[in-house]
């Protein structure tokens, strides 16, 4: 199968050069035509396993525990301007 | 000195025959000299680290020692902490300072440990090889033309070539074992959910583990009992996990009693001879020990590697879109608008096999692939778990290679990333299957360690550290590499 690394692109939020579009399609395709060896499993009637062990998740008491650490967590972020993180206008 | 355990060195310590401060100066010094080849460090700061050790000798003097106190321990820069950068060898987070420490790292600290920085790593933990990171190659103590192994290749240079005496590596796919086997030393992954992920940068959420990597099974049994225990602020960390006598279990001398499944799968057409002849050999010491030898079959080994690759970069492609721009992490300049930011900032920021497994993964995931890719591969990890727990119906535990090749050369699987890929295929299934798995030094083939790969049922690493205890008792394959100071 040929894969439309363009699109599979976009919907990663990458942006790739020509040249990385022209190597990473063919090992793309390659790596998928890989994978596609799964097809020849017999899975019917096989449940996924999305978790390693059957276990319920466990929950904490629903107490308050964090602090506010505004400026701690916002000190690594490109650009904050009173405590919001600023991005290019997004409507115009 | 330098090539000494971590539980020799806690004697020397206890003893007074030596103190923090001494062993950090020790192993510091040795990073000044033996670093630049190596590049097992891609951060160090030699004022903390001696700080950390002189703070370690007071509590000692005032408090007595706690389990790990003063020993050095050199971190993954996977690792959250709150002291120095923390950027997962990659652009995308050059600079970045965690605002919290991983929860491994705040018991290692409780412990007593003494953290001598960051470890050189595959990008993203995404490699067999170290040769990804966006931080410089690193290189085989036991032949520098050589790859480390990877994804925790720094780690497990930096303790073969006794630039400290143990670390903390992640492993995924086998990411502490392969680079402890390709390296010469033990490396130990623990069940999935024996221990906190908080902290821990994210590549596969339903199979990254933390774990030592060490000079012995003893060692590495010390820091799994530190560092292992639920965390309630990560859900996969679980409440009822059964406990483990750590030390205890490394008290064993013999294996009588015990069956070992060698599982036919594993022995396959292709992998190199001499690593074949290898582990036969120590099979053969086990039978020599009390075990008994029982051929069994996992049938589903070769679909593992299709599934991982499914699997792992799924979660990939969506853990690691928290990389915005946005947050944290690298921004591009001057964007024209949001999308712009996005594609932009993740272009520059990632490295090629980053970049080739969101690919795959946004892919398998997508509109009209889902089931026949991730969904698929999921029925498949099913299948793979029932393999095992058949064949722990009639055996305690498994015995196969860690890795089908010994150290490969800088470089040379590079061009294919397929072929790289397949360098996992004897660590894989452990993951899929939530398994805990050790590999320690069983022989050498031209001058480079091979290993030996344990695995048994979830929560039975007991059954692994008595096993791997008795092998390493009997034998002496735990060698130090020639030019790095331990020929003095």
């Amino acid at each position: 199968m040929e894969i439309d690394v363009r699109k599979v692109a976009m919907l990663s939020r990458i942006r790739l050069t020509d040249d990385e579009a022209a190597e990473l399609g063919p090992q793309l395709t390659s790596i998928i035509g890989y994978v596609e060896h799964l097809s020849g499993v017999d899975t019917d009637g096989i449940e996924p396993t999305a978790h390693p062990h059957d276990v319920a998740i466990p929950q904490r008491a629903d107490v308050v525990t964090n602090s506010n650490r505004r400026d701690e967590l916002q000190a690594p972020a490109p650009k904050t301007e009173s405590g919001l993180y600023v991005v290019p206008k997004v409507i115009e | 000195m330098p090539f000494t355990s971590l539980s020799e060195l806690k004697t020397k310590l206890d003893s007074g025959e030596t103190t923090a401060v001494d062993l950090a100066k020790l192993y510091l010094g040795r990073i000044d000299t033996y670093n630049e080849t190596l590049n097992a460090f891609v951060d160090i700061d030699a004022k903390h680290v001696l700080e950390q050790a002189e703070a370690s000798d007071a509590y000692r003097t005032k408090h007595g020692p706690r389990p790990l106190e003063g020993l050095p321990i050199a971190i993954k820069d996977i690792f959250c902490t709150q002291d120095g950068p923390t950027q997962c060898c990659s652009n995308i987070l050059r600079g970045y300072h965690a605002p919290y420490d991983a929860h491994v790292i705040t018991r290692l600290k409780a412990a007593g440990a003494v953290l001598v920085g960051k470890t050189n790593m595959d990008e993203f933990a995404m490699g067999s090889s170290t040769e990804t990171s966006a931080f410089g190659i690193c290189r085989n103590p036991w032949d520098t033309d050589r790859i480390p192994g990877g994804s925790s290749g720094g780690s497990a240079a930096a303790v073969a070539a006794g630039l400290a005496p143990a670390a903390l590596g992640t492993d995924t796919g086998g990411s502490i074992r392969q680079p402890a086997s390709i390296c010469g030393i033990t490396g130990l992954k623990p069940t999935y959910g024996r221990v906190s992920r908080r902290g821990i940068i994210a590549f596969a959420s339903s199979l990254d583990q933390a774990g030592p990597m060490t000079r012995t099974v003893k060692d590495s049994a010390m820091i799994t009992a530190a560092i292992s225990g639920h965390d309630s602020m990560d859900s996969t960390s679980v409440t009822d996990a059964p406990s483990v006598d750590w030390l205890g279990a490394c008290d064993k001398t013999d294996m009588k009693g015990i069956k070992i499944g060698k599982p036919k799968e594993y022995f396959i057409d292709g992998m190199d001879a001499d690593v074949r002849a290898s582990i036969e050999a120590a099979l053969a010491k086990c039978e020599e020990l009390g075990a008994e030898i029982i051929d069994i079959s996992l049938p589903h080994t070769e679909a593992a590697v299709a599934a991982y690759y499914v699997i792992a970069p799924s979660e990939a492609s969506a853990n690691l879109s928290r990389y915005d721009g946005v947050r944290f992490g690298h921004r591009c300049k001057d964007p024209e608008d949001l999308l712009d930011m996005y594609t932009r900032s993740r272009d520059e920021g990632f490295g090629s096999e980053v970049k080739r497994r969101i690919l795959t993964g946004t892919f398998a995931l997508s509109s009209g692939y889902y089931d026949a890719y991730y969904i698929k591969a999921q029925r498949v990890r099913t299948l793979i778990r029932q393999d095992f727990i058949n064949a722990f119906e009639k055996v305690d535990l498994i015995a196969t290679p860690t890795s089908p090749i010994t150290a490969f050369k800088l470089g040379e699987k590079t061009d294919d990333p397929l072929t790289m890929y397949l360098a996992d295929i004897f660590t894989i299934a452990v993951n899929l299957a939530g398994l805990p798995g050790l590999s320690q030094p069983c022989g050498f083939v031209d001058g480079l360690p091979v290993g030996l790969q344990w695995i048994a049922p979830a929560w039975r690493e007991d059954l692994i550290l008595g096993a791997a205890s008795a092998y390493e008792g009997a034998t002496d394959w735990l060698r130090v590499p020639a030019g790095f100071g331990g020929e003095a």
